[in-house]
């Protein structure tokens, strides 16, 4: 076991390395450099500050040190200032993350809580009408993109009922409830969509076990029905339902960016979203690679978890 | 000496007529309309949604950019099915014009994609050993990205076109095709008759491409049609942050974000219709994928 995770780690090293070289690479393959890009969309600047401002980047420097330079402070969690505010793109990182963690984690309970029951019960009445019922959902989850939902959620309360959550971000410390009253539609948004792709792992996963020799020995001792679904199968069943869960951290991120533009909530979504249309490109790079790294780092612990709760895994090597 | 069985029997052995090819696609298509009735449903609003791509302005009733052909924010009426956007433009023709871009990207940017990403998935499984390794860990480097953040960076850095959505999406849909094709050649490739046609001195290029390429292609059609889906999901996503194609061409995520939801207060139909658009063609494709699933995949039929 402890064999396996080191190897895993080990093995996440070199994608680290490979993914910000393609981070440091990909706005580097833009024709000029930051600077010219940013400078051209403000109008006319003399040569002279266009060097000034390149020699305070570092980026007249040859590409191999600048490389370094960067990856050698993102790895102290330093990744410079932002081109547009001057300030420390760590720091405005860090304001806007607690707003997308609540979309994320309000989102990922709501996701859990619609598609276990649904996808179970779609297993266990497979083929009837209620299964029907189950897939159908789950097949409309996939196709309908969240932000049309979001907006959705917005415009049907406030045609019926004339309502409209707040639209001016409050913080959780100033006031819980209307701050939990506007983030769970986000959520919702967000969480239906996953909840998806969980339904039909659960439904899938669960269709299997309930074939199993022991499930069948449990039915055979005379337990009830719902003591044999929820302790005996659903166990099992649960194995690859986290893995897909883990999976989902990743769509949650891609969720949230486009989520936070529709409800107006400045979280780390919109942040990249304004650092890509104003050019800044060490905000846009770090984001990028804190994005990587936390999906990567989600990747590592859904894998071992993986292997410590099946067993059959643990020996089988590095892949 | 040896004698024709066939010939030398009294009876007259009639052995029927093949029947033209036509006629043998559309009796499957016939059974497996009637195994897949979801299925059956979805390819119809599919090829509703191809119609309308390839001939908008047949479908259409009014040039889609033209100024004024109703009046402003009209609910929908038999002039106007959709109503009409805030500048008095027809909202079903935008629609069905919106559906060619949508098209264009979708299948556009799954072509390229599948076709690389099977490309390497082949030669990944076929060759295993160090380039088979390196290959998955590049892939496994591609996947760490969530797909819409990577398409965000790379249209940030090409720039807002068709061509560059395309390759942007497309290079969303490489790794998870290279894994699948992977996957089904590493258990193909271990099969006799690959042997058989070793050992006739078949070159790996043949190998490859007349006999693991025909018997891998079930997974691969299975991902084309989930991944078209996928496709335009983020196109209309990339359109809808205003990163897309820009305007005027109309698209669905850009009739979204921008009339959408300006006005979605004062004519809600108006952030309504576009939604439901890509979310009936992704929802058809999905059906598909999942039919052609059971009837392409034996192991699955059970289920």
């Amino acid at each position: 076991m402890q064999q396996y995770i080191a190897q895993r780690i080990l093995w996440s090293i070199p994608t680290l390395f490979l993914i910000s070289i393609a981070i440091f690479g990909m706005v580097r393959v833009i024709p000029g450099d930051a600077i010219t890009a940013q400078f051209t969309s403000q109008g006319n600047i003399s040569a002279d500050d266009i060097a000034k401002a390149r020699k305070s980047l570092g980026i007249d420097e040859p590409i191999v040190s600048q490389y370094i330079d960067w990856i050698s402070g993102a790895a102290r969690g330093d990744f410079g200032d932002s081109l547009v505010t001057r300030s420390s793109v760590t720091d405005r990182i860090w304001d806007t993350l607690p707003i997308s963690l609540e979309i994320a984690v309000i989102g990922i309970v709501i996701s859990v809580v619609i598609s276990l029951p649904i996808g179970i019960l779609s297993a266990v009445k497979a083929n009837s009408m209620t299964d029907y019922v189950g897939r159908l959902f789950a097949l409309t989850g996939l196709a309908v993109p969240s932000f049309w939902l979001g907006i959705l959620l917005l415009v049907l309360p406030s045609v019926w009922f004339g309502y409209l959550p707040p639209l001016r971000y409050i913080p959780f410390t100033e006031n819980p409830l209307t701050n939990l009253r506007q983030f769970i539609l986000p959520s919702f948004a967000v969480g239906f969509v996953s909840a998806a792709t969980l339904m039909r792992m659960t439904r899938s996963s669960m269709l299997e076990v309930i074939r199993a020799d022991h499930v069948r020995t449990a039915r055979a001792k005379g337990l009830q029905e719902r003591v044999v679904v929820l302790r005996h199968a659903l166990k099992l069943a649960m194995i690859p339902v986290i893995t897909i869960l883990g999976a989902q951290i990743a769509n949650l991120v891609t969720g949230t960016v486009v989520i936070e533009q529709v409800f107006g909530l400045p979280g780390t979504g919109r942040l990249l979203i304004q650092a890509i249309n104003q050019r800044d490109y060490p905000l846009i790079q770090a984001m990028v690679m804190m994005i990587a790294v936390t999906v990567l780092a989600v990747n590592l612990l859904v894998d071992i978890s993986y292997a410590w709760l099946d067993p059959r895994i643990r020996y089988g090597g590095g892949r | 000496m040896s004698v024709n069985p066939v010939a030398a029997s009294p009876v007259p052995v009639v052995i029927p007529a093949r029947p033209p090819r036509i006629v043998r696609i559309a009796k499957w298509m016939l059974r497996a309309s009637r195994q897949q009735p979801l299925g059956t449903i979805g390819a119809v609003v599919v090829f509703v949604f191809l119609v309308a791509a390839t001939v908008p302005g047949l479908v259409a009733p009014y040039d889609p950019d033209k100024v004024g052909v109703g009046a402003r924010l009209e609910g929908s009426s038999w002039s106007h099915v959709m109503g009409t956007d805030s500048i008095g433009r027809d909202v079903f023709s935008r629609i069905i014009w919106g559906a060619r871009l949508s098209v264009l990207i979708g299948f556009g940017s799954v072509l390229v994609g599948t076709t690389v990403g099977t490309a390497i998935g082949l030669v990944s499984g076929y060759a295993g050993g160090l380039a088979d390794t390196l290959i998955q860990r590049f892939v496994d480097a591609l996947m760490t990205f969530p797909g819409l953040i990577l398409a965000l960076v790379l249209v940030t850095v090409w720039g807002q076109g068709v061509p560059q959505l395309v390759l942007a999406i497309a290079i969303l849909i490489i790794p998870g095709a290279t894994r699948i094709v992977r996957g089904a050649t590493l258990a193909e490739k271990n099969n006799q008759y690959i042997d058989a046609a070793r050992v006739l001195g078949a070159s790996h290029h043949r190998i490859l491409f007349r006999h693991i390429l025909p018997n891998v292609s079930a997974p691969i059609i299975v991902i084309v049609s989930v991944m078209v889906g996928v496709a335009i999901l983020i196109e209309a996503a990339l359109s809808f942050l205003g990163l897309g194609v820009p305007p005027p061409t109309s698209s669905w995520g850009q009739m979204l974000s921008i009339e959408g939801r300006t006005y979605m207060l004062q004519q809600p139909w108006l952030a309504i219709w576009p939604g439901l658009a890509i979310s009936l063609v992704v929802l058809g494709l999905n059906l598909v994928g999942d039919a052609l699933r059971d009837l392409l995949d034996p192991k699955l039929r059970l289920r």
